[in-house]
């Protein structure tokens, strides 16, 4: 079986992010990690191996240069090899274009299993799983709190506020994971050392059959008409309850904000 | 005017409060129209109309419980390309973001999601989204094909425009692709008292300064006598003193209920980016130096397992 496992470079979630002059989140002025959440699926993918499944595990990334670190943690964890979409032109896409570059590459790849995280935690839109299934033409099982893969059917749970589901689809299938499932293994020293010397496989635009133009910023179906920075909020009231007055000013204050 | 199609959600009791805010959006932006997949009772079409849906279109398919996702996102498409509407605008949330994302690729149209207000001028309609823990408005439009959007809950608050919708009963045939991902089962959750997180207006959360699982019961109690919803930070979703799915968060959900109040919560960045748009905020914590008091409205330094019965005290004696 062919596990393909989409990852992402994205800014350290605790950093200052800014902005580029073309609106574009500036993505070299702050240091990168593999997004949190695409660590669940890589747990996943390298356990479904671990408990017996015959299967080699390929990540996949679309980024600039420094994508290939999110690469080398994901191989730290488990799985084959790595292949990056390369490309200046994919620089500003939407999650159209993206979506696009990602299912063409999976073509060109092959797959039976294409996991993800149920998010990222930059654009952080849930959206990529279910577009890149709908480009592929196959089943999705998007947002699984569990996963478990019997020949070509793969089950899953999904939860939600009211109800637990439980859902199956036929192999080839896209699958999201939430941080339901098992954290991720932390690499030891040796397997980091031992996933630089795993293969990383470059691929351009050209080499996967897309047209420059279908994809970046120009040819976004989306556009940014102003970035702002969030209204500084005005300091609030704080009081210190070392009199056992706290509560009923805070009651105050939950009455002069019609909450009560 | 151009027509908006709401994609519905229905309950049990009937029409998700999220979809009286799309309505309330959509009259801003067009004629509403809202999408109903399911039983589209008079009661229901009574409730969209109060809120402004001058269309009610009516799918009823055993296919739509069957399967997950695709035959909503079958039926929107198959509306859209019929109707030709301004916009579609669905409500945010796992089940929103499948259908966004398959009617987008299919429409080849721009999605926005997550958005926090959206407005029109002329033909033009404008998103904002609050991106980043909440640190960045960020405005867009769409510039291709029908704008697919999904809103937050309690992006705006609900108000009723009372319209007399007709309703249309819409046949859709499913492709075979629309049936690919099989509901088994469903089991509903134990019902609470209390409201979905999602679209709670007032929320109560516990971080790790409750203590302890047991600890949680002052943030019950404080939550249900503002008839809110309980929420937890990832520290006590981790440490199994709540379930995940109370978990807000960067990696649980993202909510922006009129009233937050969160008690023993630090206030990690990873915390604010599921709740930082919460239009008013309060903090409790013992730790005057904690994060959270920069982004509170009010804040009380002191111990939340005093300061939080003497508020349901407080608010007792102020309702009589």
């Amino acid at each position: 079986m062919r596990i393909v496992v989409l990852v992402k470079h994205v800014p350290e979630p605790t950093a200052a992010w800014s902005f580029a002059p073309d609106q574009t989140l500036d993505r070299g002025a702050v240091a990168g990690r593999l997004s949190e959440l695409d660590e669940y699926a890589i747990e996943q993918a390298v356990r479904l191996v671990e408990g017996g499944i015959d299967a080699e595990i390929t990540y996949l990334t679309v980024g600039p240069q420094s994508a290939k670190d999110g690469l080398l943690k994901a191989l730290a964890i488990g799985g084959a090899k790595g292949v990056h979409v390369l490309d200046d032109a994919i620089h500003g896409s939407d999650s159209l274009a993206t979506s696009l570059v990602l299912a063409k590459a999976l073509e060109h790849l092959g797959f039976d299993l294409v996991l993800a995280g149920m998010s990222s935690t930059d654009a952080a839109m849930s959206v990529i799983p279910s577009m890149v299934a709908e480009r592929l033409g196959v089943s999705q099982a998007t947002f699984a709190g569990s996963l478990s893969v019997d020949g070509t059917t793969v089950s899953i749970t999904r939860e939600s506020d009211t109800a637990t589901a439980h859902v199956r689809v036929e192999l080839p299938a896209v699958v999201s994971i939430t941080d339901q499932t098992d954290e991720a293994r932390y690499p030891a020293f040796r397997a980091i050392m031992m996933a630089k010397k795993k293969p990383i496989e470059t691929l351009s635009l050209a080499d996967i059959g897309v047209e420059p133009g279908a994809v970046g910023l120009a040819a976004a179906a989306t556009r940014v008409v102003a970035v702002s920075s969030a209204p500084a909020k005005a300091a609030g009231t704080v009081v210190v309850d070392d009199d056992g007055t706290g509560a009923a000013q805070l009651a105050d204050f939950l009455v002069a904000r019609g909450a009560l | 005017m151009s027509e908006i199609l709401v994609l519905a959600e229905l309950t049990p009791t009937g029409v998700r409060k999220a979809t009286l805010e799309l309505l309330t959006i959509a009259r801003g932006l067009g004629e509403p129209s809202a999408v109903v997949c399911g039983d589209a009772t008079e009661d229901v079409v009574a409730l969209l109309g109060t809120y402004g849906a001058t269309t009610v279109y009516a799918v009823s398919a055993p296919e739509i419980e069957q399967f997950l996702s695709l035959p909503k996102a079958e039926v929107v498409v198959t509306l859209a390309e019929r109707v030709r509407p301004g916009a579609i605008l669905i409500t945010s949330g796992p089940e929103g973001k499948d259908v966004a994302a398959r009617v987008a690729v299919r429409l080849d149209s721009g999605l926005i999601t997550d958005a926090v207000d959206v407005s029109a001028e002329g033909a033009t309609i404008t998103t904002t989204q609050s991106v980043f823990a909440g640190a960045f408005h960020v405005r867009s439009e769409v510039v291709r094909g029908t704008p697919v959007i999904t809103v937050m809950p309690n992006a705006v608050t609900a108000e009723a425009a009372p319209a007399q919708p007709r309703v249309k009963s819409v046949d859709v045939a499913f492709s075979d692709r629309a049936k690919g991902s099989v509901v088994i089962s469903r089991t509903p959750k134990g019902s609470s008292a209390r409201p979905d997180l999602a679209d709670a207006a007032v929320i109560v959360s516990g971080g790790r300064g409750v203590g302890s699982e047991a600890g949680l019961g002052v943030i019950e109690k404080l939550a249900d006598a503002l008839g809110g919803a309980v929420g937890v930070t990832r520290a006590v979703s981790d440490l199994h003193w709540a379930p995940h799915d109370l978990q807000i968060g960067q990696t649980g959900k993202t909510v922006a209920p009129g009233l937050y109040i969160a008690a023993g919560v630090s206030g990690a960045i990873q915390h604010r980016a599921g709740m930082q748009s919460s239009k008013t905020i309060v903090a409790v914590n013992k730790d005057p130096k904690a994060p959270i008091f920069s982004i509170a409205d009010f804040g009380v330094v002191g111990d939340l397992h005093t300061v939080l019965p003497a508020l349901v005290d407080e608010i007792d004696k102020r309702r009589i």
